[in-house]
């Protein structure tokens, strides 16, 4: 070849341009004729058993409605990273989508990638706004905007294993204190038994870790919107947190848990406790996924030195984005979707919903385990309506104060990594100012 | 005489004699053109739209590096210089431990999948018995998606009901934190690699070592020279245009490895961030934190990174072809 030069240079900047074209992709976007898909509604739902439940009843919506549904189903990571690129392409490919307020609400809001439905909410009086809980609702508000329906809430409880608290002689704990100790007895009679388990990964763990933190005392930003990690019921939440599963958890404990891999440990009956999302309880009472299914015990999550205080959140809402051309559709389905009668019946299906009126009905629960219908009651009060700081770019404020648990779980310098976690996380919030 | 009438009467001085005398077209500047660089001609629209494939994501991203863009890349940023660059080229934390990653993975599992590709292809090279079989067991991990890959082995290595912790204490070896581990994680993810990609670097030496011809080995074996001074000697200096354009394919494949890191470690490559190289770090400050003037410097100076080790390689493959 007489131009080895020039088919080099193109050559080899085709084979590099593979490997970084990360950020093209974002701009791929395909058309599609707004007349074709005045009927047709695209729908973007996560992987949840609210998902599920929905799923069942589409085509009595596809029946009334005369709207064709069309259904895009994605794990939580996957939807994230979706709704990234296709909405920062301006895309008009998505009508309705189901997205997490506290992860995400901010973020979709500032960026306007959420249509502002405060008009829609306000004036459909027999659909009722008025029903929904106060916390949800003030999630999926921005700057007085309302940008989403809250469909499903949580809190975190105490899962734990009844044969085990049984042959110990213990009581149910209901201090974090009485958890340790039990975790401990749990732990040294039964080999080969965890006395506790839960969510260790960095990020994953910040929002199970959030009740231990409250419930001590803490908070992540104090009230003039400071770095909060270095008091004393910080530390010593995340030295408890680290401790449990350090001292009395699993063997080997991996720092990569987040609840499908702590759930599988404890639902193969390898751990005596496990502190979760109430809302993902049919995982340890459904036979089909669990070998402890009718040996599962719930209480409300164990006090600290301030009391019980877990979360109580809105795990899931959903919006309209606000490019599609097809939102009136879109509104009509989420009115369907989160009707008090739908609500009611995705609730009697093991779904905690969001309005008033479901949880005041007795027959919204009574497939519920009592214990679990007990705790959930009881955290509404003193709960908290967020489970990991408020921040827009919520993804690397997880990273940041997740680290001292995992440092904790190791066994390391904890005081030396809240230390860094402060310094950290108090300049991540001054440049988000 | 004859030779002189043989060479007026010649076809292609009769073809000459038409063409001149035919009228000029308006196109037969350009058609003579056309004819004498066809090369290009031909190749033009492919090479135009390569070039629009590859000019405008790189523009684009060069442009992203400059700006302070961040949550929507259709909001307004500013334009900010080198900034992002000063900011990653100083960053301790993250970028540089993801720079040394990225090195000692590429490295790692290069060094591991030439040494034992090369071994492999040799013992493969001679006919045998059974060879079609070896060869389609060889290049069963070659075709597995990295993602299922990345699953499999994580359920292999789970640290409590792994495979490869209970087949360690049938030998009472104790327990390994394998990917569970901070300090072990990135390597048991490079020997994943290895396991994956060795074959296709068999594959592409057994091609070049069949193509050799057997006459430069024969004449060494006559010369009485042992087994390893023939492969060191003869056999390995005439394959090597094929083992550099081997390390080059698999360099490049190891250097953006990305989809078996993520599907076992996650977003950020573990808690710790102990496997976080570069294409980990620049898609969590993308699609985590939709920070992408920073993104987009990191990919910039990996791309930099990239152009500049084939760079070396070719110039190296250049040599050998001499």
């Amino acid at each position: 070849m007489k131009n080895p030069r020039v088919l080099r240079v193109a050559g080899i900047t085709t084979a590099a341009i593979l490997a970084v074209g990360t950020l093209a992709s974002c701009s791929s976007e395909s058309g599609g004729g707004s007349e074709e898909r005045s009927d047709v509604l695209n729908i973007t739902l996560a992987n949840h058993v609210w998902t599920d439940a929905i799923k069942e009843s589409l085509p009595e919506f596809e029946e009334q409605s005369g709207i064709t549904v069309n259904l895009t189903q994605l794990g939580e990571d996957q939807l994230s990273d979706q709704y990234n690129v296709k909405l920062n392409a301006g895309t008009d490919e998505i009508d309705v989508m189901m997205y997490r307020p506290l992860q995400e609400g901010k973020l979709f809001a500032q960026n306007n990638w959420i249509a502002d439905i405060t008009d829609q909410v306000t004036s459909a009086e027999d659909w009722n706004w008025d029903d929904f809980q106060e916390g949800p609702v003030g999630a999926t508000t921005f700057d007085d905007a309302v940008v989403g329906v809250p469909i499903i809430t949580e809190r975190e409880v105490l899962y734990y294993r009844t044969d085990l608290l049984e042959a110990a002689g213990l009581e149910v704990p209901t201090t974090l204190e009485e958890l340790e100790e039990a975790a401990a007895k749990i732990a040294s009679e039964n080999p080969g038994v965890a006395g506790f388990v839960a969510r260790t990964a960095a990020s994953a763990a910040v929002t199970q870790f959030s009740s231990f933190l409250y419930s001590e005392g803490g908070a992540w930003i104090d009230e003039d919107g400071n770095a909060n990690l270095d008091t004393d019921a910080a530390k010593e939440a995340y030295e408890l947190y680290g401790t449990l599963i350090r001292e009395h958890g699993p063997e080997n404990v991996s720092t990569d848990m987040s609840w499908p891999e702590a759930m599988a440990i404890f639902t193969q009956g390898n751990a005596a406790f496990y502190t979760e999302a109430d809302s993902l309880y049919k995982n340890a009472t459904d036979p089909a996924s669990s070998t402890i299914s009718d040996r599962v015990g719930f209480a409300q999550f164990p006090a600290g030195a301030e009391g019980s205080h877990p979360y109580n959140v809105p795990s899931w809402a959903l919006g309209i984005a606000a490019e599609s051309e097809n939102s009136e559709n879109a509104w009509e389905f989420i009115q369907w979707a989160t009707s008090q009668e739908k609500m009611l019946e995705i609730q009697q299906a093991g779904v905690p919903g969001s309005r008033i009126s479901v949880w005041e009905d007795p027959s919204a629960t009574e497939d519920y385990p009592a214990d679990l219908v007990e705790a959930i009651n009881a955290s509404f009060e003193g709960g908290v309506g967020f489970d990991r700081p408020q921040v827009i770019s919520v993804a690397e404020a997880r990273e940041i104060v997740g680290l001292p648990i995992v440092v904790s779980i190791t066994g390391g310098d904890v005081d030396g990594a809240i230390e860094d976690a402060q310094a950290q996380f108090q300049e991540f919030l001054d440049d988000e100012e | 005489m004859s030779i002189v009438a043989n060479r007026k009467s010649s076809p292609v001085a009769v073809a000459n004699s038409q063409k001149n005398g035919r009228k000029k077209g308006p196109l037969d500047g350009f058609s003579r053109w056309a004819n004498k660089h066809r090369k290009w001609v031909l190749a033009a629209p492919a090479m135009v739209f390569t070039a629009l494939l590859i000019a405008f994501p790189l523009g684009w991203t060069l442009y992203l590096s400059l700006t302070d863009s961040s949550g929507s890349v259709r909001s307004d940023s500013e334009f900010i210089g080198l900034q992002n660059y000063g900011e990653v080229l100083t960053d301790f934390d993250r970028f540089w431990p993801a720079v040394g990653r990225t090195v000692y993975f590429t490295g790692g599992a290069l060094a591991f999948e030439m040494a034992l590709g090369m071994a492999i292809a040799l013992l493969l090279w001679r006919p045998f018995r059974g060879e079609k079989w070896v060869r389609v067991a060889i290049l069963l991990p070659l075709v597995a998606t990295p993602v299922a890959v990345g699953m499999m082995w994580s359920l292999i290595l789970d640290p409590n009901i792994g495979f490869a912790n209970q087949a360690l204490s049938w030998f009472g070896i104790p327990a390994q934190p394998w990917l569970a581990g901070q300090d072990t994680a990135l390597t048991t993810l490079m020997f994943v690699d290895i396991w994956q990609w060795t074959p296709m670097v068999v594959l592409i030496l057994l091609a070049g070592l069949t193509s050799l011809s057997d006459e430069p080995d024969e004449a060494a074996r006559v010369d009485g020279a042992s087994a390893w001074q023939r492969f060191w000697y003869v056999t390995f200096p005439l394959v090597m245009p094929v083992f550099i354009t081997a390390i080059l394919l698999r360099g490049i494949d190891a250097l953006k490895t990305f989809d078996i890191l993520y599907a076992t470690k996650g977003k950020g490559g573990g808690s710790f961030h102990e496997v976080e190289t570069l294409n980990v770090y620049a898609y969590g400050l993308s699609f985590d934190y939709n920070d992408y003037g920073m993104s987009s410097a990191v990919l910039i100076i990996f791309f930099m990174m990239i152009v500049g080790c084939i760079w070396l390689l070719t110039a190296r493959k250049k040599r050998s072809n001499r």
